[in-house]
């Protein structure tokens, strides 16, 4: 889509007044509630089922979970102030905000590295325990879901630098937003159900 | 019912703060032993809380077409539904099992 993409954002108007990729996003966010609704459902029915260690009273470390939360979080607050940025016109902060978005979902994601790394070194694999093949399938599709919504952020970012994004353009960077703010929620369920609630 | 009004900046800041206040809460909430008995409840308010926030503010499904509310609201309920129903059936087939 280009700069001059009022006509075009008209086009994609359902006969509901709503637009149809707004819709088709939405519709797959919805879809991506079961998926996610599925793996923390068998996660919390093998939960304590381990027969071996490591169990995870043993390695979760809250503290720094916390702060990959808090990061989260902070990167949903710079993802709305890229759009709000994008949507007044302001193209310099807005290209500010998506990057700062992308890179605290990078620190995410290196935070994740880092647990998964640990985890192993301290004998929990895929296929130790019922534990750890529940834990690393739930938490590993939301990383991959981080990973393709930094590549996703990056992508809109480089298309800003280079002048092909703008107010027109606000609807791409709002499902940008939606796909990331999903991330996010689904996190804030994650970090209640298998770190807090142990 | 406008897809496009959206809330402010100030708006933004303040779900944000409100945010980092429920996580602190949470995790402090964790380390306290007379929240124990409480924990699970207190945690699963709180996240459902922030659950909301962002789903309504930075989502903006406060603001936009309630078809949208529809799209997501009616997934999730089925998703809720699952997660019980299977926690329902194994932990029920469990007791059955042990009989305890």
């Amino acid at each position: 889509m280009t700069h001059g993409s009022t006509h075009a954002h008209e086009a994609h108007r359902t006969s509901m007044g709503v637009d149809s990729r707004k819709m088709a996003f939405w519709a797959f966010i919805g879809s991506e509630c079961l998926l996610f609704g599925s793996l923390i459902a068998t996660y919390l029915v093998y939960k304590g089922r381990s027969l071996v260690g490591p169990y995870p009273h043993e390695i979760l470390n809250i503290p720094f979970t916390s702060f990959s939360t808090f990061d989260l979080l902070m990167s949903s607050l710079a993802m709305v102030l890229a759009l709000a940025a994008v949507q007044r016109g302001d193209m310099k902060r807005g290209k500010l905000w998506l990057l700062i978005t992308a890179l605290l979902g990078l620190v995410f994601l290196g935070g994740q590295f880092w647990e998964f790394s640990h985890f192993v070194h301290e004998g929990l694999g895929l296929t130790t325990n019922l534990f750890g093949s529940t834990f690393y399938v739930l938490t590993g599709t939301h990383g991959a879901h981080v990973t393709v919504g930094v590549i996703w952020l990056l992508t809109l970012w480089i298309q800003a630098l280079r002048g092909k994004l703008g107010p027109g353009n606000a609807l791409t960077v709002e499902i940008t937003g939606l796909y990331w703010h999903f991330v996010d929620v689904v996190w804030i369920v994650i970090f209640t159900v298998v770190y807090l609630i142990q | 019912m406008s897809e496009q009004a959206h809330a402010t900046t100030g708006t933004y800041l303040r779900v944000a703060l409100i945010l980092v206040m429920i996580t602190l809460i949470e995790v402090g909430v964790f380390y306290v032993p007379a929240f124990q008995g409480v924990l699970v409840p207190v945690l699963l308010v709180l996240s459902a809380v922030k659950f909301a926030l962002v789903v309504m503010f930075y989502m903006h499904l406060k603001f936009d077409n309630r078809f949208f509310t529809f799209l997501f609201g009616g997934p999730l309920l089925l998703a809720l539904a699952v997660i019980v129903s299977l926690l329902f059936i194994f932990y029920g087939t469990v007791r059955l099992r042990t009989g305890t």
